[in-house]
Order: structure tokens, then C-alpha cells, then sequence
């Protein structure tokens, strides 16, 4: 058995990129104050003394370095970049949309774009309407693109990896309130399948689907309503693009309950993705219930704790659904 | 290098092209590839207008005629291993850069035998083999990724630029600014090459700027800039072989602007309602293959046999590759999710 140490999601993320650093020259990192600064959420740290030259501090240029970012992908290099909130893909939305994802297709196949742009997602920190959004599902609009939320640290290491190793433009939405929470992580080289979900809890009773900070939360809202003499399967789904839909079809064939759990707003969200998933599946007439989404409140996120709160999913809020689901 | 008389290409009617004596003596083989590169563009793009208008073309095409000579000249001082990144109006860039003719033309017919498998078209024409890495349907974009392709070949130390071509109307775009400050600050070996042919669409260059000299946009990022007859081809060789050459000894970025005129409309939509008829054919008497023609027989370089020889090469060259698109076969519908991801 290889070690394993309790480090932070955000210490993960870090040993992912100082390991893929280390086994291929041409991964960089580049970003806005990921150097002195050592990153807004401090993922990157003292990596900049560790490699120089390769971890670059750029200007409040969020197009242009992520076109940059592009270019040198482009040209076979691995760069690994870096947006300080996932809100201010806005600026520089034409490279993320057009550019990266549309070139291998377009192309006809000669061209690849391997870039990984990270970016910390989610609400409550209390950092109000443009910079708590989750925005998930318009990047799963987009064919090209990976999209990846980790939720543990294990996870976030494993798929950061493996996304640094993929020839895909892949968006990796790292979660804000993640960041400092711990989880056991191998010292040894692992990389985890991207489009591949996990079953974070298994169960006989309900099946919720979840992906990012939410997982813990349904997994806490599961533990409460063992209690209670519900058991609850909980999907991770890791990567919402390509999304592991068998995975979730197996499980509410099994369960014959389903409930959808996401931090973003249930309008447009993944929610109903998943939700037509299913309706289109053998696993629709395996249903005793009718699906049901829990997601934020439509709202932009605000300020206000209370209101933040108040429209964002809790443990409680899962718990009630899934009792009134089963019942 | 300033070739151009500022009344030429303020006013909107410029005056006849002075013929410069250049003497080619020892450049024939430029010349004639600089001739031979603008005749395949303008050819393959009748061709282009005239299947068009029999309905065996789809889409639209944004077509470069009477800019052949910014083109040419421009890639003619380029290597192979040198990328571009081209602009919606892609068809002489590619073409000068060295695309397979055959396959460009069979892409366009959208065909599976295209250089892009029929999946990108006229807009995003492409083939890294040569250097062509996409023109590109949106405004700007090009000039970040000349950036990240020329970081790359800085970083691994090679000893080649990287290329945006865009347009006048591109440097109101706020990438503009983004970009040209990246490659400034970072010192990289990119040619921002503006076609300036003062048209954003049909939005003429003095109703969208105070100051109608793009250079001017270079002095910011304390950047070198050179402005150049984008219509005689000879110039704007010369203009960028020596812009390329202080890219990469800096390195550093350097600006191009090549002023030019589109004298076919903007898209298949344009009814040319913007300009006038007396415009227009203004720039026709600038056209920049006959000059060309008229240097390289000015000084006895070229007898009228060796232009005839090469306009009938290049006409059967652009005829093969119309029938070479016509005979292909179309993409199979099964095959549409191919290339949507690398392996």
C-alpha cells in the first residue's frame, strides 16, 4: 500500500500540477496574482520559486491570456490556466466558447488544444451576484469542451491530472468553500477517468445525483436520513461533460426514487439535463415518484447572508425533499 | 518604409499606383511566387463566385479580391514552420501560406476530401502541416492566439514568428489592445498584420476612429510599426521580411499595416450600398496583379511569354482543383461526431 496524507483540496490541486510540472516540460501555468500573490485562494502558493519561469503572472487580460493560452496549446505545449472566478469567463467567453473547443472539430482533426483553465466556482462567501455563480450547464452547452467539478481532494487530484493529460480544452471548476476542507490523498501517480462518476455512498431507497460542494452536503443530508431509516445512494457525477448517464440510470432502476442536487439556479441547470435523462431511459418506468430537482433559488446570488442562505440548497432542504420523495 | 501617400488612402478616392523601378534581378523566383500566389487567389476566387451563383456552394464566402497582394506578400516572407492565423477573409492568407489548393477548394465545395473534412468551410480553413492555423469567424481573436503559438516558440527557443492577420476594423476590438500589450510586456515574436482596407463591413475606417493612422496604435505598447502599400506585393515582402526579422532577434512584437481595398463586397449579402461605383474602380486601376505584371516587365525581367505561362499555369491549377472538388464525394453524416474530441 502506497502512503496516503490528509491534505486540502486546495494542497491537491496543487501537488496535481507540481507532479504533471514535473513529468512533462511542456505544462505552464498562467493566471492573475498566482505568483507573489500566491493566488487568490492560494492554490498555487510558493510554486512560482519552484518553477520560475513556468508559472507566469499575467495582466487583468483575461481574453488575451487565455487566447495565449490557446495559441500555445495550439503549438503542443500543455498550459494550465488559471480564471480568478469562474464569473469572469464573461471576458473572455469568445476563446471558451469559439475558440478552444471549436478548433480539433472545425479543423477536421488536425489540431488539438490541450488546455486545462481552472477556475473557483459557487456561492457563500458572501462575494454577491458576480463572483458566487455556478455557470456549469452553459458550459456543457458547448460541444468540444470537458467539464469537471471535483468535490473531494482525492478527486480534484486525480482528474486534474488526468485533465492535464487530455488533448481536450477541459474547464475544471474547483469549488470555493472546498478549498480548505481535507481528504486522504495517495502520495503515489494516480490519474482518475474523466467522464466517470462515483458513487460516493451506496443506497437502496433514493438516489441523488449531485457533483461539487453539494456532494457533501447530500452525503451529510444522506447520514440524517439513515437515521430515519432512508438510505440514500450518492452519485458524484465528477464530470458534467462527457456526463456518466448510465451510471445514474443503473442507480434509479435500483432506488426508483430520484432527486437532482446543484448549487446553480435550477432554470437552465444540469437539472433538468438529467432529469430528461432519465425520462428517456428504461429507468422512467422503474420511477415510483416523479423526479424532482433541488437547486438555488432563480435569483442572482445575493449579498445579504440571509438571503445567500436562503437561496442556496442546505442539508435540509435535501433532507425534506428526499423524506416527501420516499414517502 | 512608408510607400504610401497619405492622400491616397484618406481621401476614398486614392490616385494611380506610381510603377517603383524595383529591380528584380536575382528575385525572379520571388517574383513570380509573389504573381503566381495572388493569381491562384483571385482565380480560386471567381471560381468560388461562380459555382456560388449555380448553387453548388453552401454558405457564404468572404472574398479578398484586390487585397491578393497584402496576402502573397506577407507570407511570402514567412517559413513554413511560422504560424498564421488568419481572418474571416482567409482564402488568399491560406492560399499564400502554402494550403493544399485541391483541398481547400474541396472543403469549400464541402466535400470529405477538404482540407478541414468538409467540417469547417470557408471560414475556417486549415492545415497545420503548413503553417495555417485558421481563419477564423469572429473578429480578433487571432491576434491571442498568435500570442500563445509565438510563447511557445519562444519558450522552446525556435526560431520562428507567429502571425495574426485582422483587419482595420479588428483594433477597436478590446482583444486588440489585450493582445498587443501581451506580446509587448512579454516580448514575443508575433506580426500583427493589419489589411487595412478601411472597411469594418460597410463602416468606413473614419466613422469608427479620430485617428485613421493605425501605427499610431503600436506607439502604447512601445512597439515597432511599419505602414506599407498593402497592394504592391514587392513593398509589403520587403515590409515584413524586415518586420520578422527584428521579431526575432528582439524578440518582440511588431505591427504591421498594410493598406489595401477590398474591392469585392464584404459577403454574398453586400449590395455595396456603402461605396461608390467611382470608388471602386479607382482601386481597380490599383489593382495589385497588374502592377505586379507592369513591374516585372518594366525592367525586362519578365518577357509577356513568362506572365502568360504562369496566368495559364495557374488557371489550370485552379481548374484541376475544381474538378478535383467536384468529383469528391461528401462527408458521411455517421462520421459527424468524428473529431469532436482527441484522443
Amino acid at each position: 500500500m502506497s502512503t496516503q496524507n490528509e491534505i486540502t483540496y486546495a494542497q491537491a490541486i496543487r501537488e496535481a500540477m507540481c507532479e504533471e510540472m514535473d513529468r512533462d516540460k511542456n505544462v505552464f501555468l498562467m493566471g492573475e496574482d498566482i505568483t507573489v500573490y500566491r493566488g487568490a485562494f492560494g492554490v498555487t502558493q510558493e510554486m512560482y520559486k519552484q518553477y520560475p519561469d513556468r508559472v507566469i503572472d499575467t495582466p487583468i487580460s483575461e481574453a488575451a491570456f487565455i487566447g495565449c493560452g490557446i495559441g500555445a496549446a495550439v503549438e503542443g505545449m500543455r498550459p494550465v490556466m488559471e480564471i480568478m472566478f469562474s464569473d469572469f469567463m464573461s471576458v473572455c467567453w469568445d476563446m471558451i466558447l469559439n475558440q478552444a473547443p471549436k478548433m480539433h472539430f472545425m479543423f477536421g482533426g488536425k489540431v488539438s488544444v490541450p488546455i486545462v483553465i481552472r477556475t473557483p466556482s459557487g456561492g457563500g462567501t458572501g462575494a454577491a451576484a458576480q463572483h458566487s455563480q455556478s455557470l456549469e450547464a452553459m458550459l456543457c452547452h458547448i460541444p468540444g469542451l470537458k467539464v469537471i467539478v471535483p468535490s473531494t481532494p482525492y478527486d480534484a487530484k486525480g482528474l486534474l491530472k488526468a485533465a492535464i493529460r487530455d488533448n481536450n480544452p477541459v474547464m475544471f471548476l474547483e469549488q470555493k468553500l472546498l478549498y480548505r476542507t481535507k481528504g486522504m490523498v495517495p502520495e503515489r501517480d494516480y490519474v482518475l477517468p474523466i467522464g466517470v462518476a462515483d458513487i460516493k455512498k451506496i443506497g437502496t431507497d433514493c438516489t441523488i445525483v449531485t457533483y461539487g460542494r453539494m456532494v457533501r452536503t447530500c452525503l451529510k443530508a444522506a447520514e440524517t436520513l439513515a437515521a430515519e431509516g432512508i438510505s440514500c445512494e450518492v452519485i458524484d457525477l465528477r464530470t458534467l461533460l462527457p456526463m456518466d448517464k448510465p451510471a445514474i440510470i443503473e442507480s434509479v432502476k435500483k432506488t426508483k426514487h430520484l432527486l437532482i442536487v446543484h448549487e446553480a439556479v435550477k432554470t437552465g441547470g444540469l437539472g433538468g439535463e438529467i432529469a430528461a435523462s432519465i425520462a428517456e431511459s428504461e429507468a422512467f418506468y422503474y420511477l415510483d415518484a416523479p423526479i424532482r430537482r433541488l437547486a438555488a433559488e432563480d435569483p442572482p446570488v445575493p449579498f445579504s447572508a440571509v438571503l445567500e442562505k436562503g437561496v442556496l440548497p442546505d442539508e435540509d432542504k435535501i433532507a425534506a425533499q428526499v423524506r416527501e420523495l420516499v414517502q | 518604409m512608408n510607400t504610401v501617400n497619405e492622400d491616397n488612402m484618406n481621401g476614398r478616392i486614392p490616385g494611380e499606383m506610381p510603377l517603383i523601378p524595383y529591380d528584380l534581378t536575382g528575385r525572379e523566383e520571388l517574383a513570380e511566387k509573389l504573381l503566381r500566389n495572388m493569381l491562384l487567389t483571385r482565380k480560386f476566387e471567381e471560381s468560388l463566385q461562380y459555382y456560388f451563383s449555380l448553387g453548388m456552394i453552401h454558405g457564404t464566402m468572404h472574398l479578398c479580391i484586390g487585397e491578393e497582394a497584402a496576402y502573397s506578400g506577407t507570407c511570402a516572407a514567412l517559413t513554413k514552420d511560422d504560424d498564421m492565423f488568419a481572418t474571416h477573409r482567409g482564402h488568399g492568407a491560406a492560399i499564400s501560406k502554402g494550403i493544399d489548393i485541391k483541398g481547400m477548394m474541396a472543403e469549400i465545395f464541402g466535400k470529405a476530401t477538404g482540407v478541414c473534412k468538409g467540417r469547417g468551410g470557408s471560414m475556417h480553413i486549415a492545415d497545420k502541416d503548413v503553417g495555417v492555423l485558421g481563419a477564423n469567424g469572429i473578429v480578433g481573436p487571432a491576434l491571442a492566439l498568435a500570442c500563445g503559438a509565438a510563447f511557445a516558440h519562444k519558450t522552446r527557443g525556435e526560431n520562428c514568428v507567429a502571425l495574426a492577420f485582422f483587419g482595420d476594423g479588428a483594433t477597436n476590438e478590446g482583444i486588440f489592445h489585450e493582445s498587443m500589450n501581451l506580446a509587448s510586456i512579454w516580448n514575443l515574436p508575433v506580426l500583427f498584420i493589419c489589411t487595412n482596407n478601411t472597411y469594418g463591413m460597410s463602416t468606413h475606417i473614419s466613422r469608427v476612429m479620430k485617428d485613421t493612422d493605425i501605427t499610431h496604435r503600436a506607439i502604447p505598447y512601445a512597439m515597432k510599426s511599419f505602414r506599407v502599400n498593402g497592394n504592391d506585393a514587392i513593398a509589403v515582402y520587403e515590409t515584413v521580411k524586415k518586420a520578422r526579422e527584428i521579431a526575432l532577434a528582439g524578440p518582440e512584437p511588431v505591427l504591421v499595416v498594410e493598406d489595401t481595398y477590398r474591392i469585392s463586397g464584404h459577403s454574398k449579402s453586400d449590395g455595396n450600398l456603402y461605396r461608390s461605383k467611382e470608388e471602386i474602380n479607382a482601386w481597380k486601376r490599383r489593382d495589385p496583379i497588374r502592377y505586379l505584371q507592369e513591374v516585372m516587365l518594366a525592367r525586362g525581367t519578365f518577357t509577356q511569354e513568362d506572365l502568360d505561362r504562369i496566368d495559364r499555369e495557374t488557371t489550370e491549377a485552379i481548374d484541376e482543383a475544381v474538378r478535383f472538388a467536384i468529383d469528391s464525394p461528401y462527408p458521411k453524416l455517421e462520421d459527424v461526431y468524428e473529431d469532436v474530441y482527441a484522443e
